[in-house]
Protein backbone atom coordinates (compact mmCIF):
# COMPACT_ATOMS: atom_id res chain seq x y z
CA UNK A 1 0.00 0.00 0.00
CA UNK A 2 1.30 3.48 -0.81
CA UNK A 3 2.19 5.98 1.90
CA UNK A 4 -0.80 8.12 0.98
CA UNK A 5 -3.15 5.15 1.20
CA UNK A 6 -1.76 4.26 4.64
CA UNK A 7 -2.38 7.80 5.87
CA UNK A 8 -5.95 7.65 4.57
CA UNK A 9 -6.54 4.39 6.42
CA UNK A 10 -5.02 5.74 9.62
CA UNK A 11 -7.13 8.90 9.53
CA UNK A 12 -10.28 6.89 8.90
CA UNK A 13 -9.46 4.51 11.74
CA UNK A 14 -9.03 7.47 14.09
CA UNK A 15 -12.21 9.15 12.86
CA UNK A 16 -14.23 5.98 13.24
CA UNK A 17 -13.00 5.48 16.79
CA UNK A 18 -13.48 9.05 17.97
CA UNK A 19 -16.66 10.30 16.33
CA UNK A 20 -19.90 10.12 18.36
CA UNK A 21 -21.52 6.78 17.62
CA UNK A 22 -24.80 8.37 16.49
CA UNK A 23 -22.96 10.20 13.72
CA UNK A 24 -21.73 7.04 12.02
CA UNK A 25 -23.35 6.40 8.63
CA UNK A 26 -21.56 3.56 6.88
CA UNK A 27 -23.46 3.98 3.59
CA UNK A 28 -21.11 6.73 2.50
CA UNK A 29 -19.80 6.24 -1.03
CA UNK A 30 -16.52 7.99 -0.16
CA UNK A 31 -15.74 5.23 2.33
CA UNK A 32 -16.07 2.70 -0.47
CA UNK A 33 -13.93 4.57 -2.97
CA UNK A 34 -11.21 4.85 -0.32
CA UNK A 35 -11.91 1.41 1.12
CA UNK A 36 -12.07 2.88 4.64
CA UNK A 37 -15.56 1.65 5.49
CA UNK A 38 -14.14 -1.31 7.43
CA UNK A 39 -13.07 0.97 10.29
CA UNK A 40 -16.63 2.23 10.74
CA UNK A 41 -17.97 -1.31 10.69
CA UNK A 42 -15.44 -2.37 13.33
CA UNK A 43 -16.65 0.42 15.62
CA UNK A 44 -20.31 -0.50 15.06
CA UNK A 45 -19.75 -4.22 15.61
CA UNK A 46 -18.15 -3.41 18.92
CA UNK A 47 -20.31 -0.52 20.18
CA UNK A 48 -23.65 -0.54 18.33
CA UNK A 49 -24.07 -3.64 16.21
CA UNK A 50 -27.63 -2.83 15.10
CA UNK A 51 -27.32 0.86 14.39
CA UNK A 52 -29.71 3.49 13.12
CA UNK A 53 -28.48 6.19 10.75
CA UNK A 54 -30.16 8.88 8.75
CA UNK A 55 -28.40 9.05 5.42
CA UNK A 56 -28.46 12.16 3.25
CA UNK A 57 -28.74 9.78 0.29
CA UNK A 58 -30.90 6.90 1.55
CA UNK A 59 -32.87 8.38 4.44
CA UNK A 60 -33.27 6.52 7.74
CA UNK A 61 -32.04 2.93 7.83
CA UNK A 62 -30.70 0.28 10.18
CA UNK A 63 -27.24 -1.22 9.76
CA UNK A 64 -26.82 -4.83 10.85
CA UNK A 65 -23.11 -5.42 11.28
CA UNK A 66 -22.52 -8.71 13.11
CA UNK A 67 -22.47 -12.08 11.37
CA UNK A 68 -25.08 -13.77 13.54
CA UNK A 69 -27.53 -10.85 13.45
CA UNK A 70 -27.18 -10.77 9.66
CA UNK A 71 -27.90 -14.50 9.57
CA UNK A 72 -31.05 -13.90 11.66
CA UNK A 73 -32.34 -11.28 9.26
CA UNK A 74 -31.38 -13.19 6.11
CA UNK A 75 -33.18 -16.33 7.26
CA UNK A 76 -36.29 -14.52 8.50
CA UNK A 77 -38.01 -13.77 5.22
CA UNK A 78 -41.42 -13.77 6.92
CA UNK A 79 -40.58 -10.53 8.74
CA UNK A 80 -37.89 -9.09 6.50
CA UNK A 81 -39.19 -8.62 2.99
CA UNK A 82 -37.16 -8.39 -0.19
CA UNK A 83 -40.10 -7.13 -2.20
CA UNK A 84 -39.58 -4.48 -4.85
CA UNK A 85 -42.95 -3.12 -3.82
CA UNK A 86 -41.43 -1.99 -0.51
CA UNK A 87 -38.22 -0.72 -2.09
CA UNK A 88 -36.32 -3.86 -3.07
CA UNK A 89 -32.93 -5.18 -2.03
CA UNK A 90 -30.65 -2.16 -2.11
CA UNK A 91 -30.56 0.88 0.13
CA UNK A 92 -31.63 3.01 -2.81
CA UNK A 93 -35.37 3.00 -3.25
CA UNK A 94 -35.96 2.97 -6.98
CA UNK A 95 -38.55 5.55 -8.01
CA UNK A 96 -42.01 4.33 -9.05
CA UNK A 97 -42.13 2.85 -12.50
CA UNK A 98 -38.45 2.18 -12.38
CA UNK A 99 -38.63 -0.70 -10.00
CA UNK A 100 -37.28 -3.82 -11.65
CA UNK A 101 -39.34 -6.91 -10.95
CA UNK A 102 -36.84 -9.68 -10.36
CA UNK A 103 -37.16 -12.68 -8.08
CA UNK A 104 -34.35 -11.50 -5.83
CA UNK A 105 -36.76 -8.66 -5.01
CA UNK A 106 -39.79 -10.84 -4.41
CA UNK A 107 -41.11 -12.78 -1.47
CA UNK A 108 -42.64 -16.25 -1.49
CA UNK A 109 -44.69 -17.61 -3.17
CA UNK A 110 -43.83 -15.85 -6.46
CA UNK A 111 -40.11 -15.77 -5.61
CA UNK A 112 -40.06 -19.54 -5.14
CA UNK A 113 -41.64 -20.36 -8.51
CA UNK A 114 -39.26 -18.16 -10.43
CA UNK A 115 -36.14 -19.24 -8.61
CA UNK A 116 -36.95 -22.88 -9.18
CA UNK A 117 -37.31 -22.21 -12.91
CA UNK A 118 -33.81 -20.78 -13.13
CA UNK A 119 -31.97 -22.96 -10.62
CA UNK A 120 -31.51 -26.05 -12.83
CA UNK A 121 -29.16 -24.29 -15.23
CA UNK A 122 -26.62 -23.77 -12.46
CA UNK A 123 -27.13 -27.11 -10.77
CA UNK A 124 -24.21 -29.55 -10.54
CA UNK A 125 -24.95 -31.73 -13.59
CA UNK A 126 -25.14 -28.69 -15.85
CA UNK A 127 -21.99 -27.18 -14.34
CA UNK A 128 -20.10 -30.29 -15.37
CA UNK A 129 -21.14 -29.74 -18.98
CA UNK A 130 -20.02 -26.10 -18.86
CA UNK A 131 -16.60 -26.69 -17.38
CA UNK A 132 -14.89 -27.54 -20.65
CA UNK A 133 -16.09 -24.44 -22.44
CA UNK A 134 -15.27 -22.19 -19.47
CA UNK A 135 -11.73 -23.58 -19.38
CA UNK A 136 -11.28 -23.18 -23.13
CA UNK A 137 -12.33 -19.53 -22.98
CA UNK A 138 -10.24 -18.85 -19.87
CA UNK A 139 -7.15 -20.26 -21.58
CA UNK A 140 -7.75 -18.15 -24.69
CA UNK A 141 -8.10 -14.95 -22.65
CA UNK A 142 -5.00 -15.64 -20.52
CA UNK A 143 -2.94 -16.59 -23.58
CA UNK A 144 -3.82 -13.25 -25.17
CA UNK A 145 -2.83 -10.90 -22.34
CA UNK A 146 0.07 -8.53 -23.01
CA UNK A 147 3.47 -9.44 -21.61
CA UNK A 148 6.06 -7.01 -20.28
CA UNK A 149 3.72 -4.08 -20.48
CA UNK A 150 1.22 -2.52 -18.09
CA UNK A 151 -2.44 -3.27 -18.76
CA UNK A 152 -5.77 -3.08 -16.93
CA UNK A 153 -6.58 -6.51 -15.49
CA UNK A 154 -10.21 -5.48 -15.00
CA UNK A 155 -10.74 -4.87 -18.69
CA UNK A 156 -8.55 -7.50 -20.30
CA UNK A 157 -9.28 -10.38 -17.93
CA UNK A 158 -12.07 -9.89 -15.37
CA UNK A 159 -14.63 -8.24 -17.65
CA UNK A 160 -13.65 -10.33 -20.66
CA UNK A 161 -13.99 -13.66 -18.86
CA UNK A 162 -17.22 -12.94 -17.05
CA UNK A 163 -18.80 -11.50 -20.19
CA UNK A 164 -17.88 -14.64 -22.11
CA UNK A 165 -19.40 -16.70 -19.34
CA UNK A 166 -22.62 -14.73 -19.41
CA UNK A 167 -22.82 -14.95 -23.20
CA UNK A 168 -22.46 -18.71 -22.82
CA UNK A 169 -25.23 -18.90 -20.23
CA UNK A 170 -27.65 -16.95 -22.44
CA UNK A 171 -26.35 -18.33 -25.72
CA UNK A 172 -25.95 -14.68 -26.58
CA UNK A 173 -24.28 -13.67 -29.88
CA UNK A 174 -20.58 -13.48 -28.99
CA UNK A 175 -19.89 -10.45 -31.17
CA UNK A 176 -22.37 -8.39 -29.08
CA UNK A 177 -21.26 -9.66 -25.69
CA UNK A 178 -19.98 -6.28 -24.45
CA UNK A 179 -23.63 -5.19 -24.43
CA UNK A 180 -24.06 -7.53 -21.46
CA UNK A 181 -21.36 -5.63 -19.55
CA UNK A 182 -22.95 -2.32 -20.51
CA UNK A 183 -26.41 -3.40 -19.38
CA UNK A 184 -25.04 -4.75 -16.13
CA UNK A 185 -23.40 -1.41 -15.44
CA UNK A 186 -26.56 0.47 -16.44
CA UNK A 187 -28.65 -1.65 -14.09
CA UNK A 188 -26.49 -0.88 -11.07
CA UNK A 189 -25.52 2.73 -11.70
CA UNK A 190 -27.02 5.19 -9.28
CA UNK A 191 -27.38 8.89 -10.09
CA UNK A 192 -27.72 9.76 -6.40
CA UNK A 193 -24.15 8.58 -5.82
CA UNK A 194 -22.38 8.76 -9.15
CA UNK A 195 -22.70 12.02 -11.06
CA UNK A 196 -21.62 10.27 -14.25
CA UNK A 197 -24.51 7.84 -14.11
CA UNK A 198 -27.31 8.04 -16.63
CA UNK A 199 -30.45 9.94 -15.66
CA UNK A 200 -33.14 7.55 -14.41
CA UNK A 201 -35.19 7.87 -17.60
CA UNK A 202 -32.08 7.28 -19.75
CA UNK A 203 -31.31 4.23 -17.66
CA UNK A 204 -34.75 2.78 -18.23
CA UNK A 205 -34.46 3.55 -21.96
CA UNK A 206 -31.21 1.56 -22.14
CA UNK A 207 -32.79 -1.31 -20.22
CA UNK A 208 -35.66 -1.09 -22.71
CA UNK A 209 -33.19 -1.75 -25.53
CA UNK A 210 -31.92 -4.75 -23.59
CA UNK A 211 -35.50 -6.00 -23.34
CA UNK A 212 -35.94 -5.59 -27.12
CA UNK A 213 -32.81 -7.60 -27.84
CA UNK A 214 -33.76 -10.39 -25.45
CA UNK A 215 -37.34 -10.41 -26.70
CA UNK A 216 -35.93 -11.15 -30.13
CA UNK A 217 -33.97 -14.06 -28.65
CA UNK A 218 -37.06 -15.23 -26.76
CA UNK A 219 -39.14 -15.21 -29.95
CA UNK A 220 -36.50 -17.22 -31.76
CA UNK A 221 -36.33 -19.85 -29.03
CA UNK A 222 -39.86 -20.16 -27.71
CA UNK A 223 -40.98 -22.11 -30.77
CA UNK A 224 -37.82 -24.14 -31.05
CA UNK A 225 -37.19 -27.22 -28.93
CA UNK A 226 -36.07 -26.46 -25.36
CA UNK A 227 -32.34 -26.00 -24.87
CA UNK A 228 -30.15 -25.46 -21.81
CA UNK A 229 -29.47 -21.75 -22.21
CA UNK A 230 -31.17 -19.32 -19.83
CA UNK A 231 -33.43 -17.68 -22.44
CA UNK A 232 -34.74 -21.03 -23.63
CA UNK A 233 -35.29 -22.18 -20.05
CA UNK A 234 -37.27 -19.03 -19.22
CA UNK A 235 -39.26 -19.31 -22.48
CA UNK A 236 -40.20 -22.93 -21.83
CA UNK A 237 -40.46 -23.09 -18.03
CA UNK A 238 -44.09 -23.45 -16.87
CA UNK A 239 -43.83 -20.67 -14.30
CA UNK A 240 -41.85 -18.26 -16.44
CA UNK A 241 -43.14 -18.59 -19.98
CA UNK A 242 -46.08 -16.23 -19.30
CA UNK A 243 -44.16 -13.58 -17.46
CA UNK A 244 -44.81 -9.92 -18.28
CA UNK A 245 -42.18 -7.93 -20.22
CA UNK A 246 -41.31 -6.02 -17.03
CA UNK A 247 -40.81 -9.26 -15.12
CA UNK A 248 -38.72 -10.73 -17.95
CA UNK A 249 -36.61 -7.57 -17.94
CA UNK A 250 -36.22 -7.72 -14.19
CA UNK A 251 -35.09 -11.34 -14.24
CA UNK A 252 -32.67 -10.69 -17.10
CA UNK A 253 -31.16 -7.84 -15.12
CA UNK A 254 -30.88 -10.11 -12.11
CA UNK A 255 -29.09 -12.82 -14.05
CA UNK A 256 -26.83 -10.38 -15.88
CA UNK A 257 -25.89 -8.42 -12.77
CA UNK A 258 -25.81 -11.40 -10.44
CA UNK A 259 -23.69 -13.37 -12.83
CA UNK A 260 -21.50 -10.59 -14.04
CA UNK A 261 -19.95 -7.88 -11.94
CA UNK A 262 -19.84 -9.97 -8.82
CA UNK A 263 -17.65 -12.62 -10.40
CA UNK A 264 -15.75 -9.90 -12.25
CA UNK A 265 -14.88 -8.13 -9.01
CA UNK A 266 -13.86 -11.37 -7.32
CA UNK A 267 -11.45 -12.06 -10.20
CA UNK A 268 -9.83 -8.68 -9.66
CA UNK A 269 -10.09 -8.79 -5.88
CA UNK A 270 -8.39 -12.17 -5.69
CA UNK A 271 -5.38 -10.93 -7.61
CA UNK A 272 -5.12 -7.84 -5.42
CA UNK A 273 -5.45 -9.90 -2.24
CA UNK A 274 -2.67 -12.28 -3.26
CA UNK A 275 -0.50 -9.32 -4.21
CA UNK A 276 -1.08 -7.76 -0.79
CA UNK A 277 -0.38 -11.06 0.98
CA UNK A 278 2.75 -12.47 -0.64
CA UNK A 279 3.00 -15.22 1.97
CA UNK A 280 -0.36 -16.55 0.76
CA UNK A 281 0.76 -16.31 -2.87
CA UNK A 282 3.84 -18.36 -1.98
CA UNK A 283 1.69 -20.89 -0.15
CA UNK A 284 -0.56 -21.18 -3.20
CA UNK A 285 2.31 -21.60 -5.65
CA UNK A 286 3.79 -24.33 -3.48
CA UNK A 287 0.45 -26.11 -3.20
CA UNK A 288 -2.10 -25.63 -6.00
CA UNK A 289 -4.41 -28.14 -4.33
CA UNK A 290 -5.37 -25.19 -2.08
CA UNK A 291 -7.35 -23.61 -4.92
CA UNK A 292 -10.71 -25.03 -3.68
CA UNK A 293 -10.28 -23.19 -0.38
CA UNK A 294 -8.61 -20.14 -1.99
CA UNK A 295 -11.74 -19.47 -4.03
CA UNK A 296 -14.28 -19.04 -1.20
CA UNK A 297 -11.70 -17.02 0.76
CA UNK A 298 -11.40 -14.63 -2.19
CA UNK A 299 -15.18 -14.33 -2.27
CA UNK A 300 -15.25 -13.61 1.47
CA UNK A 301 -12.43 -11.12 1.25
CA UNK A 302 -13.89 -9.22 -1.68
CA UNK A 303 -17.57 -9.41 -0.64
CA UNK A 304 -18.66 -8.28 -4.12
CA UNK A 305 -22.02 -7.04 -2.84
CA UNK A 306 -21.40 -5.08 0.32
CA UNK A 307 -24.97 -5.17 1.56
CA UNK A 308 -28.41 -6.49 0.90
CA UNK A 309 -31.42 -4.51 2.09
CA UNK A 310 -34.68 -5.71 3.56
CA UNK A 311 -37.87 -3.94 4.69
CA UNK A 312 -39.49 -4.92 7.98
CA UNK A 313 -43.07 -6.11 7.60
CA UNK A 314 -43.69 -6.15 11.37
CA UNK A 315 -42.19 -4.67 14.51
CA UNK A 316 -39.35 -6.86 15.74
CA UNK A 317 -36.55 -6.57 18.25
CA UNK A 318 -33.04 -7.23 16.93
CA UNK A 319 -30.04 -7.15 19.29
CA UNK A 320 -32.18 -5.16 21.68
CA UNK A 321 -33.14 -2.55 19.10
CA UNK A 322 -36.77 -1.85 18.12
CA UNK A 323 -37.12 -2.33 14.38
CA UNK A 324 -40.48 -0.90 13.29
CA UNK A 325 -42.69 -2.10 10.50
CA UNK A 326 -41.66 -0.29 7.34
CA UNK A 327 -38.06 0.30 8.44
CA UNK A 328 -35.26 -0.17 5.95
CA UNK A 329 -32.63 -2.67 7.16
CA UNK A 330 -29.18 -3.15 5.60
CA UNK A 331 -27.40 -6.45 6.15
CA UNK A 332 -23.76 -5.44 5.75
CA UNK A 333 -22.21 -8.63 4.43
CA UNK A 334 -18.93 -6.75 4.22
CA UNK A 335 -19.03 -6.21 7.97
CA UNK A 336 -20.24 -9.69 8.89
CA UNK A 337 -17.41 -11.15 6.83
CA UNK A 338 -14.92 -9.43 9.17
CA UNK A 339 -16.71 -10.41 12.39
CA UNK A 340 -14.12 -12.09 14.56
CA UNK A 341 -16.79 -13.57 16.82
CA UNK A 342 -18.01 -15.73 13.91
CA UNK A 343 -14.97 -16.16 11.68
CA UNK A 344 -11.52 -16.97 13.04
CA UNK A 345 -8.91 -14.35 12.14
CA UNK A 346 -11.59 -12.58 10.12
CA UNK A 347 -9.28 -9.67 9.35
CA UNK A 348 -6.71 -11.88 7.68
CA UNK A 349 -6.63 -13.29 4.16
CA UNK A 350 -5.94 -16.99 4.71
CA UNK A 351 -6.20 -19.32 1.74
CA UNK A 352 -6.41 -22.58 3.68
CA UNK A 353 -9.06 -21.91 6.30
CA UNK A 354 -10.97 -24.76 7.88
CA UNK A 355 -14.47 -23.62 6.93
CA UNK A 356 -13.92 -21.28 3.99
CA UNK A 357 -17.52 -21.27 2.73
CA UNK A 358 -19.03 -19.94 5.94
CA UNK A 359 -18.86 -16.34 4.65
CA UNK A 360 -21.87 -14.14 3.97
CA UNK A 361 -21.04 -13.02 0.44
CA UNK A 362 -23.67 -15.24 -1.18
CA UNK A 363 -26.19 -14.54 1.56
CA UNK A 364 -28.12 -17.25 3.40
CA UNK A 365 -31.72 -18.38 3.45
CA UNK A 366 -34.11 -18.67 0.55
CA UNK A 367 -32.39 -15.91 -1.45
CA UNK A 368 -28.92 -17.38 -1.19
CA UNK A 369 -27.12 -16.81 -4.47
CA UNK A 370 -28.41 -19.40 -6.89
CA UNK A 371 -25.24 -19.14 -9.01
CA UNK A 372 -22.79 -19.60 -6.17
CA UNK A 373 -21.25 -22.85 -7.42
CA UNK A 374 -20.93 -21.45 -10.94
CA UNK A 375 -19.09 -18.43 -9.55
CA UNK A 376 -16.73 -20.72 -7.66
CA UNK A 377 -16.21 -22.85 -10.76
CA UNK A 378 -15.14 -19.86 -12.84
CA UNK A 379 -12.72 -18.68 -10.19
CA UNK A 380 -11.28 -22.15 -9.66
CA UNK A 381 -10.57 -22.54 -13.37
CA UNK A 382 -9.07 -19.05 -13.55
CA UNK A 383 -6.57 -19.78 -10.77
CA UNK A 384 -5.74 -23.24 -12.10
CA UNK A 385 -4.85 -21.73 -15.46
CA UNK A 386 -3.01 -18.72 -13.98
CA UNK A 387 -0.78 -20.98 -11.90
CA UNK A 388 0.12 -22.98 -14.95
CA UNK A 389 1.11 -19.93 -16.98
CA UNK A 390 2.49 -17.08 -14.90
CA UNK A 391 5.20 -17.19 -12.31
CA UNK A 392 4.18 -13.76 -11.16
CA UNK A 393 1.61 -11.06 -11.88
CA UNK A 394 2.85 -7.68 -10.68
CA UNK A 395 0.32 -5.15 -9.52
CA UNK A 396 2.04 -1.92 -10.54
CA UNK A 397 -0.39 0.70 -9.31
CA UNK A 398 -3.30 1.25 -6.94
CA UNK A 399 -6.76 -0.06 -7.78
CA UNK A 400 -9.55 2.34 -8.68
CA UNK A 401 -12.68 1.36 -6.80
CA UNK A 402 -16.25 1.72 -8.00
CA UNK A 403 -18.25 4.50 -6.34
CA UNK A 404 -21.07 2.47 -4.81
CA UNK A 405 -22.27 1.33 -1.39
CA UNK A 406 -23.72 -1.80 -2.97
CA UNK A 407 -21.26 -3.12 -5.54
CA UNK A 408 -17.78 -3.53 -4.08
CA UNK A 409 -15.66 -3.49 -7.15
CA UNK A 410 -12.92 -2.10 -9.32
CA UNK A 411 -12.81 -0.21 -12.56
CA UNK A 412 -9.09 -0.57 -12.89
CA UNK A 413 -6.12 -2.55 -11.59
CA UNK A 414 -2.87 -1.93 -13.46
CA UNK A 415 -0.74 -5.05 -13.76
CA UNK A 416 2.31 -6.26 -15.60
CA UNK A 417 3.23 -9.83 -16.39
CA UNK A 418 6.91 -10.43 -17.08
CA UNK A 419 7.95 -12.89 -19.72
CA UNK B 1 -22.43 -44.86 19.50
CA UNK B 2 -24.59 -44.63 16.39
CA UNK B 3 -23.14 -45.83 13.12
CA UNK B 4 -24.05 -44.16 9.83
CA UNK B 5 -23.59 -45.46 6.29
CA UNK B 6 -23.40 -42.72 3.65
CA UNK B 7 -23.85 -43.80 0.04
CA UNK B 8 -22.53 -41.28 -2.47
CA UNK B 9 -24.25 -40.63 -5.80
CA UNK B 10 -21.62 -42.81 -7.45
CA UNK B 11 -22.46 -45.67 -5.08
CA UNK B 12 -19.45 -45.54 -2.74
CA UNK B 13 -20.23 -46.45 0.85
CA UNK B 14 -18.68 -44.58 3.76
CA UNK B 15 -19.12 -45.89 7.31
CA UNK B 16 -18.86 -43.48 10.20
CA UNK B 17 -19.39 -43.85 13.96
CA UNK B 18 -20.16 -40.70 15.94
CA UNK B 19 -21.24 -39.66 19.44
CA UNK B 20 -24.99 -39.32 20.01
CA UNK B 21 -26.16 -35.77 19.32
CA UNK B 22 -23.95 -35.37 16.25
CA UNK B 23 -25.90 -34.19 13.22
CA UNK B 24 -25.80 -36.12 9.94
CA UNK B 25 -24.11 -33.10 8.40
CA UNK B 26 -21.27 -33.07 10.92
CA UNK B 27 -20.96 -36.85 10.76
CA UNK B 28 -20.17 -36.39 7.07
CA UNK B 29 -18.06 -33.24 7.13
CA UNK B 30 -16.03 -34.23 10.19
CA UNK B 31 -15.07 -37.49 8.52
CA UNK B 32 -14.34 -36.26 5.01
CA UNK B 33 -17.36 -37.95 3.44
CA UNK B 34 -17.72 -36.35 -0.02
CA UNK B 35 -21.10 -35.09 -1.22
CA UNK B 36 -22.30 -33.06 1.78
CA UNK B 37 -21.04 -29.49 2.06
CA UNK B 38 -22.79 -27.66 4.92
CA UNK B 39 -21.73 -24.18 3.88
CA UNK B 40 -23.64 -22.36 6.62
CA UNK B 41 -22.11 -24.47 9.37
CA UNK B 42 -25.40 -26.12 10.33
CA UNK B 43 -27.85 -23.25 10.72
CA UNK B 44 -30.47 -24.54 8.24
CA UNK B 45 -29.63 -21.64 5.97
CA UNK B 46 -28.05 -23.00 2.79
CA UNK B 47 -29.47 -26.45 1.87
CA UNK B 48 -26.04 -27.82 0.92
CA UNK B 49 -26.34 -30.69 3.38
CA UNK B 50 -29.24 -32.21 1.46
CA UNK B 51 -29.51 -36.00 1.83
CA UNK B 52 -32.00 -38.84 1.48
CA UNK B 53 -32.66 -40.85 4.64
CA UNK B 54 -33.53 -44.45 3.80
CA UNK B 55 -36.29 -46.48 5.41
CA UNK B 56 -36.97 -47.54 8.09
CA UNK B 57 -34.94 -44.76 9.72
CA UNK B 58 -36.71 -42.00 7.77
CA UNK B 59 -39.93 -42.80 9.62
CA UNK B 60 -38.22 -42.57 12.99
CA UNK B 61 -37.08 -39.00 12.60
CA UNK B 62 -38.93 -35.98 13.99
CA UNK B 63 -40.91 -33.91 11.52
CA UNK B 64 -39.18 -31.28 9.43
CA UNK B 65 -39.41 -27.73 10.74
CA UNK B 66 -40.95 -24.98 8.61
CA UNK B 67 -37.48 -23.53 8.11
CA UNK B 68 -36.12 -26.87 6.91
CA UNK B 69 -39.05 -27.15 4.50
CA UNK B 70 -38.42 -23.63 3.20
CA UNK B 71 -34.84 -24.51 2.34
CA UNK B 72 -35.56 -27.99 0.97
CA UNK B 73 -38.00 -26.34 -1.39
CA UNK B 74 -35.05 -25.29 -3.53
CA UNK B 75 -32.91 -28.38 -3.80
CA UNK B 76 -32.62 -29.66 -7.34
CA UNK B 77 -33.99 -33.12 -6.70
CA UNK B 78 -36.37 -33.15 -3.72
CA UNK B 79 -37.73 -36.53 -2.68
CA UNK B 80 -40.22 -37.50 0.07
CA UNK B 81 -37.31 -38.69 2.21
CA UNK B 82 -35.22 -35.55 1.67
CA UNK B 83 -33.77 -34.00 4.81
CA UNK B 84 -31.19 -31.37 5.61
CA UNK B 85 -28.42 -33.23 7.38
CA UNK B 86 -27.85 -30.41 9.85
CA UNK B 87 -31.39 -30.90 11.19
CA UNK B 88 -31.08 -34.61 11.95
CA UNK B 89 -29.41 -35.52 15.23
CA UNK B 90 -28.10 -39.04 15.56
CA UNK B 91 -29.14 -41.15 18.53
CA UNK B 92 -28.48 -44.74 19.54
CA UNK B 93 -32.00 -45.53 18.30
CA UNK B 94 -30.85 -44.55 14.80
CA UNK B 95 -27.84 -46.86 14.88
CA UNK B 96 -27.19 -48.31 11.42
CA UNK B 97 -28.93 -45.47 9.58
CA UNK B 98 -28.33 -45.41 5.84
CA UNK B 99 -28.23 -42.05 4.06
CA UNK B 100 -27.94 -41.52 0.30
CA UNK B 101 -26.43 -38.37 -1.15
CA UNK B 102 -27.63 -36.34 -4.15
CA UNK B 103 -25.60 -35.73 -7.30
CA UNK B 104 -24.44 -32.36 -6.01
CA UNK B 105 -25.05 -29.56 -3.55
CA UNK B 106 -25.51 -25.91 -4.48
Amino acid sequence: MSALASVTQQQAREAAESMPIEAIDPANPDYFVDDTVGHYFARLRRDDPVHRSVSPIFGPYWSVTRYQDIMSVDTNHTVFSSSWQLGGITLTDAPEGEKLQMFIAMDPPVHDEQRKAVAPIVAPPNLATMEGLIRERTCAVLDAVPRNETFNWVDKVSIELTTLMLATLFDFPLEDRRLLTWWSDVATMNKAINPNALEPHERMAELGKMLEYFTRLWNERVNASPKTDLVSMLAHGPSTRNMSPLEYMGNLVLLIVGGNDTTRNSMTGGLLALHEHPDQWAKLRANPSLIPSLVPEIIRWQTPLAHMRRTAMADIELAGKPIRKGDKVAMWYLSGNRDGSAIDDADRFIIDRARPRQHLSFGFGIHRCVGNRLAELQLRILWEEILQRFETIEVVGPPVRVRSTFVRGFSSLPVRIPG
Amino acid sequence: MPRVTFITFAGERHHVTVPPGTTLMRAATDHGVPGIDGDCGGQCACATCHCFVEMPWAAQLGARSAREDDMLNFVVEPRPNSRLGCQVELTDALDGIVVSLPEGQH
